[in-house]
């Protein structure tokens, strides 16, 4: 048995509010590679942090043994130190320097007050070579692809010395050939008597590199599977990653007829506004009914909350194409003021950078998608404005000493119920709701739940974004399911279950 | 609900702030600095300051967006006004031609900052130069006078700029006492109205000892200034222009959908604009606004000065700014109000006047004034992080 390189013991982090790990053990053997696997939320991040010292020593509980010594990282300078390099999903890179200076950005060649280029470009093109990159260190990091952008970081962290290489979704925004080119090097790495850990969704990856795998899940790691004992199927890492029963977290809802249908997407494809050549929807076909919950399950990155933008008032997105019809009348929205004359809501799920206006009061936020309904030829009506904020305060229950208290001063469950009545307030037809429960506690939840079962009673549509799987069954009349920009899956709620919407996005992202 | 004292030190510092600088320099002036002449000059001659912060506000609340130009626009602005004074056209035709070309500078700038997303700082920073090179050509770089007197009265030039006093008071004007007491008299109604509707409407209301001492306060202050400037000549005529700036812009600020968007651009782009507000629209009419304050406050800089020459305005812009930054607006948007850049405008009237009359060298109060601009900013910075 090879040696144990680290060992976390009994890791519990704490957010304010929020236990993000809890009793945390997890190990790694010298030269392999460990997969870390988990829902979005459960905790995989927040591990890897703690073990890079980005929330350094003392912020946390429990031990981090790494190389027999237990470390206690102020930094990620001191972790480095060690050999432990952290890649993290979004590249860390600065596009207008070149792949050299990237490299060795402050960790300079030469002297302070006179860096060697040529020892810079040198060490560079030596580690490039080692992770498979032809181009010359000297080119600008923004002139390369994102695939090649992927192993300059990796580059940067042998440059490091690493050891123990921790690479967080290095995939996500690769194609298919990149990232098969990626997890071949890892492998190559391994013969070498690297270490390494890997956070992914993409649990044919994992089948295909690791030799370990962890389960995370609620801030807990659940078990550790040893590919090599046993035959792991992806199946097998999926019930260890939704593991948890469904009891009655969701209110009930009495089975209401679905009218005629609300609105009807086909053929819609979006391109990305920077990457204009990249798709991030393609082709997808969607409809919702009056009275109907559909859910839209997907990992992040699936282009959810893309579609949902683009299909409101075209606010993401480049070259949008497409029908979209509102009670079987095409329309074109050019902007969210169309939309919301159209009687559509887009509720997002970044309340915070999209939603509020986090420096203002309750009330003004409540009105500011609907001032028309407050005021007359400009002038805004105080009192109707006051009484407004207080009807919506009192029916989603939001809990506030004043509807003049500023957003930023609330919880995010008060938040969102905020964000709810703003949208509530324009009195739309159909809400599209992205990631509705985010970020807030349990009881929240279920109020957030009880919201939406009273407005589809109330002969509304809402169209659920979620990539919580317990929510979307326990909450839609009808799944889609989103991978890679595509619709992948329909299924009636009362027919799916969490297997079958993973081997859903699984099957489709073999399928390629 | 009670009222805590540490939370009305906290709004109101800036105030407290400026009732020191004014105890400060009427002690170390041996009482000169609180004489009605010189309540009347401070003003006058910052009446362009009000002006332009009123304008400059609506900018900064938009994000800390600036306009580096409205100096240079003040001085082409009115340049053309008194160019075409010069060759006998009616003042009130000038007045409307120059407060057009402000509106005109507004667009053109406002403009490339909202639609092709021009930094603020870049556009208004080519206004600058652009405008003040102009205000050389449209004067030919020549001093031109103006000799209109009705203009000149209007817009607080020459020496009979005050409002008459109907009842001839020889030394003491009674017009002018009696408007303080009005003023003061429509400012207590309308406090007390507002507590009435909001009662019978059923909201909560304040406590009445805090809406009391308000009252008062303010009348006292209101009625002591006006019988302070009735001892001299009575209320110049830029007092009213500042007035009607001022509760104009108080008004739109905050009790219009425009002026809530301005907040709303400032707090939160993004999420104003997918509340279907075109913040485009929102920049255009900061700017645009900005360029009708530049035109009105060229007309009173060169009212005042009974001239027009090419050098004038220059640093108007940077007077502006200070006073919205010290007034309390953030330099990052979304926080601001018109009391507040009263307060920041009065706070650089007083240190300006005050270190004259004292006779210290103008150098050294640019450094005080320096040094103010910065301590407000550092609070703001503070107080803001404290919060989170």
């Amino acid at each position: 048995m090879a040696k144990e390189l680290l060992k976390m013991n009994q890791i519990t982090k704490t957010f304010p509010g929020v236990k993000a790990l809890d009793n945390v053990n997890f190990s790694v053997e010298e030269g392999e590679i460990h997969a870390l696997v988990g829902e979005n939320g459960a905790g995989k991040s927040t591990l890897m942090n703690v073990l890079s010292g980005i929330y350094p020593y003392g912020t946390y509980e429990g031990d981090i043994i790494y190389n027999g010594e237990v470390c206690k990282f102020q930094k990620i300078k001191d972790s480095e130190e060690k050999g432990i390099v952290i890649i993290h999903q979004e590249l860390a890179l600065v596009p207008q320097m070149s792949i050299g200076e990237n490299m060795f950005l402050g960790n300079e060649r030469g002297k302070k007050n006179a860096i060697n280029w040529n020892e810079t470009y040198g060490e560079a093109d030596k580690y490039l070579k080692m992770v498979g990159l032809s181009e010359s260190s000297r080119v600008l990091v923004k002139d390369i692809g994102t695939g090649k952008q992927q192993l300059v970081e990796i580059a940067k962290a042998l440059a490091k010395h690493a050891k123990l290489l921790i690479l967080d979704e290095p995939t996500s925004s690769l194609n298919e050939t990149d990232s098969k080119a990626l997890l071949d090097l890892m492998l190559e790495f391994k013969k070498q008597g690297m270490t390494m850990i890997i956070i992914t969704h993409k649990l044919n990856e994992v089948v295909y590199v690791a030799d370990k795998i962890t389960v995370v899940r609620d801030g807990s790691t659940v078990e550790t599977l040893d590919c090599h004992t046993m035959e792991i199927s992806e199946d097998r890492i999926i019930r260890g990653m939704v593991g948890r029963e469904i009891t009655n977290r969701f209110p009930k809802r009495e089975a209401i007829d679905k009218g005629e249908i609300n609105m009807e997407v086909k053929d819609w494809t979006v391109y990305h506004p920077v990457y204009t050549e990249r798709k991030v929807v393609d082709n997808v076909n969607l409809n919702v009914r009056k009275g109907e919950v559909v859910g839209i399950y997907g990992l992040m990155g699936a282009g959810r909350t893309e579609l949902a933008m683009s299909i409101f008032g075209k606010s993401y997105g480049s070259s949008i194409s497409g029908v979209l019809k509102i009670n079987g009348k095409e329309v074109d929205l050019k902007n969210p003021r169309a939309a919301i004359d159209e009687k559509l809501a887009y509720v997002t799920e970044d309340r915070k950078g999209n939603g509020l206006v986090l420096s203002n009061s309750i009330k003004v936020n409540t009105s500011l998608a609907n001032m028309k309904g407050v005021s007359e030829r400009g002038i805004i009506d105080a009192d109707k404005e006051y009484n407004v904020a207080e009807e919506y305060r009192d029916k989603l229950n939001t809990k506030t000493p004043s509807v003049e208290q500023n957003v930023g001063n609330l919880s995010g469950g008060n938040q969102q119920k905020v964000l709810l009545a703003k949208w509530m307030y324009t009195d739309p037809d159909i809400l599209i709701l992205d990631e509705p429960t985010r970020g807030i506690d349990v009881g929240a939840k279920y109020e957030i739940y009880c919201i939406i079962n009273d407005l589809v009673r109330a002969g509304k549509s809402v169209i659920m974004i979620s990539s919580e799987l317990p929510e979307v069954l326990g909450m839609s009349d009808r799944i889609y399911i989103m991978n890679e920009g595509k619709f992948v899956g329909e299924m009636k709620a009362d027919e799916a279950t969490q297997e079958k919407i993973m081997s859903c996005i699984l099957q489709s992202g073999r399928g390629k | 609900m009670s009222i805590n004292i540490k939370d009305v030190l906290k709004k109101y510092t800036m105030v407290l702030a400026l009732i020191a600088v004014v105890i400060f320099f009427q002690a170390m002036t041996g009482g000169k600095m609180l004489l009605p002449q010189n309540l009347n000059n401070l003003i006058s001659q910052n009446a362009y300051v009000f002006v332009l912060a009123a304008g400059m506000l609506l900018c900064i609340l938009t994000g800390g967006n600036i306009d580096l130009a409205c100096g240079s626009v003040v001085c082409f602005v009115g340049g053309i006004g008194a160019v075409l004074m010069a060759k006998d056209i009616p003042w009130i035709v000038a007045v409307v031609v120059m407060l057009i070309c402000g509106i005109l500078v507004g667009a053109w700038q406002g403009y490339w900052i909202a639609y092709i997303k021009v930094p603020p700082f870049i556009a208004t920073l080519a206004g600058m130069y652009a405008f003040r090179g102009l205000s050389n050509v449209v004067l030919n770089g020549y001093s031109v006078g103006i000799d209109d007197t009705t203009f000149l009265n209007v817009f607080g030039g020459g020496a009979d700029c005050y409002v008459p006093d109907l009842f001839g008071g020889a030394n003491f004007n009674i017009t002018c006492l009696l408007a303080g007491v009005v003023i003061a008299a429509i400012f207590t109604a309308l406090v007390f109205r507002r507590r009435i509707a909001a009662k019978t409407a059923g909201y909560s209301v304040g406590p009445l000892t805090s809406d009391i001492v308000r009252v008062v306060i303010i009348s006292v202050a209101v009625i002591w200034f006006f019988f302070m400037l009735s001892q001299y000549k009575g209320i110049p005529s830029s007092l009213i222009w500042i007035g009607i700036v001022l509760l104009t812009y108080a008004y739109i600020t905050s009790n219009t959908t425009i002026g809530r968007y301005l907040y709303a651009v400032g707090g939160n782009e993004k999420a104003t604009n997918l509340s279907g507000i075109d913040s485009r629209k929102v920049y255009l009419f900061a700017y645009v606004n900005m360029g009708l304050m530049a035109g009105l406050a060229g007309i009173l800089t060169v009212a005042r000065a009974t001239h027009a020459e090419p050098t004038f305005g220059q640093g108007y812009e940077m007077d502006a700014i200070a006073a919205c930054f010290i007034g309390g607006a953030s330099a990052y948007g979304g926080e601001g109000n018109v009391f507040g850049i009263v307060i920041g405008a009065l706070l650089m009237g007083v240190i300006n006047m005050g270190m004259s009359i004292m006779g210290v060298e103008p150098n050294y109060q640019k450094v005080v004034k320096g040094i103010v601009v910065l301590a407000a900013i550092i609070f703001d910075v503070m107080s803001t992080k404290k919060k989170k």
